[in-house]
């Protein structure tokens, strides 16, 4: 941003008058953390304005939040924010121990104790504030001290070196975290607080109680509702404090933390607006009364609150820089007020607050979860609709919190049962959040490490669709993996910018893989000439030919390399083998259940032999045959078939295996025939075409040694019959299926699994996964247990319908296709030569083939020439 | 069945050859010939009104680097035709060979040409870098 979009530069009136003084664009009073931030923020966004800083203190920004770490070891360096050299680089003018004292607002001139003057063109107040000191007798005393800055800290530590015993006034965040302070600094610890409980702000009485025990339990002595009368002379210690209610409390130093006060004195002396109960009021752009002045942080005062916390003070910062900028347009960003949450660890004490905590809002209502044992306390309160999330209380335990805070900030509808949000989780019955949910922090693409904090921020910076938030995030240019999941988050993302987000499947149809699934139904299309032909344009790609044949699968399971699906097929499915990196494929067998004779090892063995393939064991318990060249997969294939052998469907977006432990039949603690009910399994839905690979597993015991709770359908024994999980997968996000139904007979079980499959292939989008399918619908799981369990929609006949038709037509593509003359010419490397592809080399590495490297390559033509 | 051929490099000249016969070609599909030791792959393209072309290009994949051009999917972005790559799925211009998404990537566009039932292909000796 140049220097010249900085509105009304250099007030000539003023340059008149201050012919002497060099007039700075921008002069800022005060060096916190907040003013800081804004001459960072200015900097990056004017390089050349000129700013000046004039600091009170004897040092420059550092940090307060961290003020306690100065009594764990942390030095003034290792708190400090910025260096005299950085802002020197920066090209800010600065000066420390320089305290206002004099605005001349008609000449916009400053001057400060030691006599300075300075001009300015705007003037940015980030004074901060000052900590209250309750009026008590006794409170000027020499190890009477506050906890503010270093200087502060400097003092308790001079004062803990002549000290036993220390007390903190106020159980506030501030005051506890200056507690943890002392009580680093070697000191017996109390706490004395007027209100009846702890952190009276964030949290509710009960929350208050249990942080009050967890801090006892840490031998700092919470004391509540002790109003102190005044400070005396000690008998065993240097002080003795007497309360209100007749008790006292010796200590050689007391802190206190009672509170801060905005530092509006310099504005109140020189008629810029003030709050009835201080703080220096501001509009949304940061203005004060005064045109050219400006206050952000804890000095300001925004519809009657003062913000103490540094969050909203950067934003305030951010709008101030806006404003000096840009002046008043509609881009001008403007301070709006700020969520409170907060979430922190005080000693060790996990606690959390957001929003409304105390169920202040009229007709809110509660849910509390309470365990004693194990010190944790969770509280939610939601609104009288029952639908929305108005505030939660966390102590001992925040691992909810973002979640919670997500649904909060975002108006997001609670699910069916709130009160899963803060229960125990039981493995499966925490709802899980769409993309709309996950925390900005939340990282998207691994490769780039792109958070969906930054694919925000690229939307907000003018991104619009997925290609230029790939472009500019890079997020998804790496492993890819994460395609699908970034794509939800654009979306959604968009959504929620009233951005009408196309689902077109591509740019030749205008639809989606859902509405396609109907159109091709409804309409009895067949084919994809005619589907293009009627409701798309062009000549289709490779995102939605095999889509539709992926439909037309699910829909009339005919063959997929008949003539006119042929040409549809994605890379894998064209060659019903896995391509690899140097154009040979793999083969995969199915081994139903991973159940298998020695006569099938055997023959699997002799076949690798044969044609010398790479072999490995997969995560599905079946066999892997790397290294196969096309013309060789029909020779291959005709001896699996004839072994009894048939496609194992690796290459397919469809069912791939059903894995299974060894079940009651061998193992001693199996309870039911685990290996049996996967080979059934596995058998009724093979060759089941779907949006996405689709796993299953089935456990014999509690104990799930088949894992069965990674698959899109787990299935797990129990005394009764089987439990049954949905929606779970392993990979790049892996998550854990949810209980669907417990206890089936295999009847049930089957039938729920059938309605399941057959409703995903139906709805899903392409390349949807069952997990991100489910937790994309309103209601996720309890609306899917709706649907299929209680018939909701009326449709569970029609699914049941659909997934029998499929299994009635299945057909091993490899035996159909063998048996095809015209099918095996496909497979031809060259149509016009025996000859086979010269580029595919193998060297052997472990007694095995493995493709030789380029450099390999290169070698063993060299070797060959000479 | 009318039949567009290539037109988009040199004309057919004395070089080209026979690869194979028009029932070789599989519709809106790859098959691959070898051309004096070049791996050539041939596409048959038939749109919805039933307009038949057929392309030859070179089957060397250069981002890939295998000798797989001939399995990808066929398609088209706006109005040019294309051939996606089966391994890492860059488009390609059948017309020019043009890649989409990497400046720096080309395949090789051969003349070839339909006479009674034969295909006919001309690879130029320069082209020759497929391995």
């Amino acid at each position: 941003m140049a220097q010249s979009t900085i509105h009304s530069l250099h007030n000539n009136a003023a340059d008149q008058v201050n012919n002497s003084i060099a007039t700075d664009d921008v002069l800022v009073i005060g060096n916190g953390m907040v003013g800081h931030y804004f001459v960072e923020q200015l900097r990056e966004q004017s390089p050349h304005c000129t700013i000046r800083v004039l600091s009170g203190e004897s040092r420059l920004a550092y940090d307060r939040v961290h003020l306690s770490e100065f009594f764990s070891g942390k030095t003034a360096d290792d708190l400090a924010m910025t260096t005299p050299e950085r802002y020197d680089a920066l090209n800010v003018k600065f000066h420390t121990n320089a305290w206002v004292s004099d605005i001349d607002k008609t000449n916009r001139v400053v001057t400060t104790k030691n006599g300075e003057k300075y001009a300015y063109d705007k003037l940015v107040l980030a004074t901060g504030s000052y900590p209250f000191v309750p009026p008590i007798a006794g409170n000027t005393q020499a190890h009477c001290l506050v906890y503010r800055t270093i200087e502060d800290l400097h003092n308790i530590q001079a004062s803990a070196q002549v000290s036993k015993v220390g007390v903190v006034v106020g159980g506030g965040l501030l005051g506890l975290e200056a507690a943890n302070a002392l009580k680093e600094a070697g000191l017996k610890t109390h706490v004395v607080e007027f209100a009846p409980q702890l952190m009276a702000v964030q949290l509710d009485e009960s929350g208050g109680r249990l942080l009050r025990d967890k801090i006892n339990d840490l031998d700092v002595t919470v004391h509540t509702q002790k109003a102190t009368q005044e400070i005396v002379a000690g008998e065993t210690c240097r002080y003795r404090m007497n309360f209100a209610d007749d008790t006292f409390l010796e200590t050689d130093m007391i802190l206190f933390s009672a509170g801060i006060r905005p530092s509006d004195g310099l504005a109140k002396a020189h008629d810029i607006a003030i709050g009835e109960r201080g703080g220096i009021v501001i509009d949304d752009n940061c203005l004060t009364s005064e045109k050219c002045i400006y206050a952000i942080g804890e000095c300001a005062l925004w519809q009657q609150r003062i913000y103490g916390l540094v969050a909203p003070g950067y934003t305030m910062a951010r709008a101030a820089v806006s404003h000096i900028i840009h002046g008043k347009t509609p881009r001008t960003l403007k301070f709006e007020g700020a969520d409170m949450s907060t979430k922190l660890k005080l000693m060790g004490v996990e606690v959390g607050s957001i929003g409304d905590a105390h169920a202040a809002t009229p007709s809110a209502m509660s849910y509390t979860y309470e365990n004693q044992p194990a010190g944790v306390y969770k509280k939610i309160v939601i609104d009288a609709t029952q639908k929305k999330l108005l505030g939660a209380v966390l102590v001992g335990d925040t691992n909810d919190y973002d979640t919670l805070l997500q649904y909060a900030l975002n108006d997001i509808d609670l699910p069916e049962f709130p009160e899963a949000l803060i229960l125990p989780s039981s493995g499966d019955t925490t709802p899980a959040l769409g993309a709309d949910a996950l925390p900005l922090t939340a990282t998207i693409c691994s490769c780039h490490n792109v958070s969906k904090g930054d694919i925000v921020a690229a939307i907000d910076a003018g991104s619009c669709d997925l290609n230029a938030i790939k472009s500019c995030t890079k997020a998804s240019s790496g492993c890819g993996g994460c395609s699908a999941l970034l794509k939800n988050v654009v979306d959604s993302e968009l959504e929620k910018r009233g951005v009408e987000v196309k689902k077109d499947i591509c740019e030749h149809f205008a639809h989606s893989r859902q509405e396609l699934f109907h159109i091709v139904k409804v309409e009895g299309i067949k084919n994809f000439d005619t589907l293009i032909t009627r409701h798309g344009k062009g000549l289709g790609c490779e995102i939605c030919k095999p889509a539709a044949a992926s439909i037309f699968a699910s829909v009339y399971n005919e063959f997929i390399l008949q003539k006119e699906h042929l040409s549809l097929q994605d890379t894998n499915d064209i060659f019903l083998g896995n391509m690899q990196k140097d154009g040979t494929y793999s083969v995969v067998p199915r081994v139903p259940g991973g159940e298998i004779t020695p006569e099938k090892l055997i023959l699997l063995g002799e076949v690798a032999k044969d044609y010398r393939l790479y072999t490995k064991i997969t995560g599905g318990q079946r066999v892997d045959l790397f290294g196969a060249r096309v013309e060789d997969l029909p020779d291959i294939w005709e001896r699996l078939v004839k072994g009894g052998f048939e496609t194992g469907h690796a290459y397919a977006k469809a069912l791939r295996t059903v894995k299974s432990c060894v079940g009651s039949t061998w193992c001693r603690y199996g309870v039911q025939d685990a290996v049996g009910k996967a080979i059934d399994l596995e058998n009724r839905y093979k060759g089941l075409r779907a949006p996405h690979k689709i796993k299953f597993a089935v456990s014999g015991c509690t104990r799930e040694c088949a894992e069965a709770q990674s698959k899109d359908i787990g299935i797990i024994a129990t005394d009764n019959g089987w439990n049954l999980y949905v929606c779970g997968n392993g990979g790049m996000k892996p998550r854990h299926g949810d209980l669907f139904a417990t206890d089936l007979d295999s009847d049930t079980l089957v039938k729920y699994i059938d309605r399941v499959l057959s409703f995903y292939v139906k709805t899903a989008d392409r390349l949807q996964r069952t997990s991100v399918w489910m937790d994309n619908m309103e209601g996720g799981l309890a609306y899917l247990q709706d649907v299929i369990i209680n018939d909701s929609l009326g449709i569970a006949s029609e699914l049941e319908v659909q997934m029998q038709s499929v299994v009635d037509t299945y057909q091993c593509e490899w035996k159909t296709a063998i048996e095809s003359p015209e099918s095996r010419k496909r497979f031809r490397q060259f149509v016009n030569s025996k000859e086979s592809d010269s580029n595919i080399t193998f060297v052997e590495e472990r007694g095995q083939i493995r493709p030789a490297t380029e450099e390999e390559k290169h070698n063993i033509k060299i070797v060959e020439l000479a | 069945m009318t039949t567009h051929v290539n037109t988009s490099n040199t004309a057919v000249n004395s070089s080209a050859q026979k690869v194979c016969s028009l029932s070789d070609l599989i519709e809106n599909s790859g098959v691959c010939a070898l051309v004096n030791g070049v791996q050539v792959a041939l596409f048959q393209l038939k749109d919805p009104t039933g307009h038949v072309s057929i392309y030859a290009l070179s089957n060397w994949d250069p981002i890939g680097r295998a000798n797989v051009m001939y399995r990808g999917l066929l398609g088209s972005i706006g109005e040019e035709p294309v051939i996606c790559s089966p391994l890492y799925k860059q488009h390609y211009s059948l017309l020019s060979g043009k890649c989409f998404e990497n400046d720096e990537a080309q395949l090789n566009v051969f003349a070839c040409q339909l006479q009674g039932d034969s295909v006919f292909v001309s690879v130029s000796a320069l082209h020759t870098d497929a391995a």
